[in-house]
């Protein structure tokens, strides 16, 4: 078993032709006086998906949430960097949070559909956002379930409540809800964690479809599921990022010790 | 369910079947190469054995890679420790061919007619259709097929030992034979080697649908006499 300490947080580029779409620039991040993400440089591709992994407590959630700035909402946070989405930056004083989390779509680790029939669900931030014409609702959630395969499986009982579902059907819900407002980046917070394998076979099966549409970041702590979802693979460890590279490379032959004790199971 | 990486392992079957297709062709040529003694057609031979070890190098590195990525279990490991293995026999099967086609350049310098071959172009047939009955096993996956092999290739290895001592004979009554004799000899050894070859994928046919390890059992052991 190795546990060493991290070096220092390197900045991890990656030759590749693929544009950069999410960029993190000498990023830490701090809840009160305690820092949990130390000086992070790194890029993740647009139309990709890149998994975070590493042991709980190495700050992977954390800056998943900080993407669309969902640690807002807890008192005390602050950081020093900036986090880039298509080249603007999201702590911009001038940006609408509202604004950014419209581009930016989250799925949590436990599904958590509202108590409204699969329909309302769907449409519901259409509805806040002002929008109630019934074909364009109708069209959003035929998309929406479809992109989330979904759509077979509910198309007859949409009127019906969402809570009826199993517990795969409403974490695609859950993903279909979060698509419906076409955001650029779909976040995931480990999100087959609460799901058995079949249900997880069909969400993989669902990452891997929804990449041709969105750039998608999913926090993860199954290996497997990383390997096999994932383009580029992020390790992190104690705050720190220890290695970033193509998927591939971080399985196969991983630059860093930590990094092959992590994925071989040796430690975390 | 049907995953979106099974096309992974549907493209390195595929390529093993090409890799198979491209021996029963490379034995096929080596010999024809000999019954003409055309220096072309073995100069082909040792540029089809370089596109068999490329393609050895391509499943072992898309083997390695669903291993190491997709966490395969069951019918799928089976399935990634044959192609592993049985790419490795027909790089063999290749490796043989090529050692013909060499001997052929050598035979082409004896400076006289290399005559009958004896039970070569025979032999040739018989390892095809080992080679045949092998890749379809694997094809079809019948175990039925994969297990005939073992049978047949009794019959080419008599055929081996029947090549050697005509060939020993003809050496023995005419001392300028000799080296002609030994050529083909090591050529005939060559084809008993790659009916083993395809015994071998054979056996690991038979695990691929089974489970179950035939190796060395009764069920594909050579005849005491072969040894």
């Amino acid at each position: 078993m190795t546990t060493a300490a991290p070096s220092e947080s390197p900045a991890q580029t990656i030759s590749s032709p693929d544009e950069q779409y999410i960029q993190v620039k000498d990023f830490s991040f701090w809840y009160g006086s305690s820092q949990v993400i130390f000086d992070q440089t790194f890029d993740m591709p647009k139309q990709k998906v890149t998994a975070f992994i590493g042991p709980s407590g190495c700050g992977k959630s954390t800056l998943l949430r900080c993407f669309n700035r969902m640690n807002d909402l807890i008192d005390g946070i602050h950081h020093t960097g900036d986090v880039q989405v298509g080249g603007e930056s999201i702590f911009d004083p001038m940006l609408e949070v509202i604004s950014l989390r419209k581009r930016v779509g989250m799925v949590f680790q436990k599904y958590n559909p509202f108590p409204k029939s699969i329909y309302e669900n769907i449409v519901y931030s259409l509805r806040v956002a002002g929008r109630s014409k019934k074909s364009e609702l109708d069209e959003v959630v035929e998309r929406s379930l479809r992109s989330s395969a979904l759509w077979d499986e509910v198309k007859d009982r949409l009127q019906d409540s969402a809570l009826g579902l199993s517990g795969g059907q409403m974490q695609r819900l859950c993903i279909a809800r979060a698509i419906a407002n076409q955001p650029e980046i779909l976040l995931m917070d480990e999100p087959c964690s609460a799901l058995d394998p079949v249900a997880t076979g069909k969400i993989e099966e669902l990452i891997h479809s929804l990449k041709r549409q969105f750039t998608i970041v999913i926090v993860t702590h199954n290996m497997q599921q990383a390997a096999r979802v994932s383009d580029r693979t992020a390790f992190f460890y104690l705050g720190k990022l220890i290695e970033y590279d193509e998927t591939q490379k971080i399985f196969m032959n991983p630059e860093k010790s930590q990094t092959e004790d992590y994925v071989s199971g040796r430690f975390g | 369910m049907h995953h979106f990486y099974e096309s992974e392992l549907e493209d390195i079957r595929r390529k093993l079947v090409l890799m198979g297709e491209k021996c029963i062709d490379i034995v096929r040529l080596s010999i024809q190469a000999l019954e003409e003694n055309d220096l072309g057609t073995a100069q082909r031979v040792l540029g089809m054995d370089d596109e068999i070890d490329e393609l050895e190098l391509q499943i072992d590195g898309e083997c390695v890679r669903y291993l190491s990525l997709r966490a395969p279990v069951a019918t799928d490991v089976r399935l990634l420790t044959l192609c592993m293995k049985g790419c490795h026999d027909l790089e063999r099967v290749g490796d043989e061919a090529s050692s013909i086609a060499k001997r052929i350049r050598r035979l082409s310098r004896q400076g006289r007619a290399i005559g009958n071959l004896a039970g070569i172009p025979e032999m040739t047939e018989m390892v095809i259709t080992q080679l045949r009955n092998a890749l379809d096993s694997f094809i079809d996956e019948s175990y039925e097929k994969a297990m005939s092999l073992p049978e047949s290739d009794r019959k080419v290895d008599d055929l081996n030992r029947a090549n050697f001592d005509v060939l020993m004979s003809r050496s023995t009554d005419d001392p300028t034979y000799v080296a002609i004799g030994i050529e083909l000899i090591f050529i005939s050894k060559s084809l008993e080697r790659i009916g083993d070859h395809a015994v071998n994928v054979g056996e690991e046919v038979a695990y691929l649908i089974k489970a179950k390890d035939v190796r060395h059992t009764a069920a594909v052991r050579r005849s005491p006499e072969t040894y």
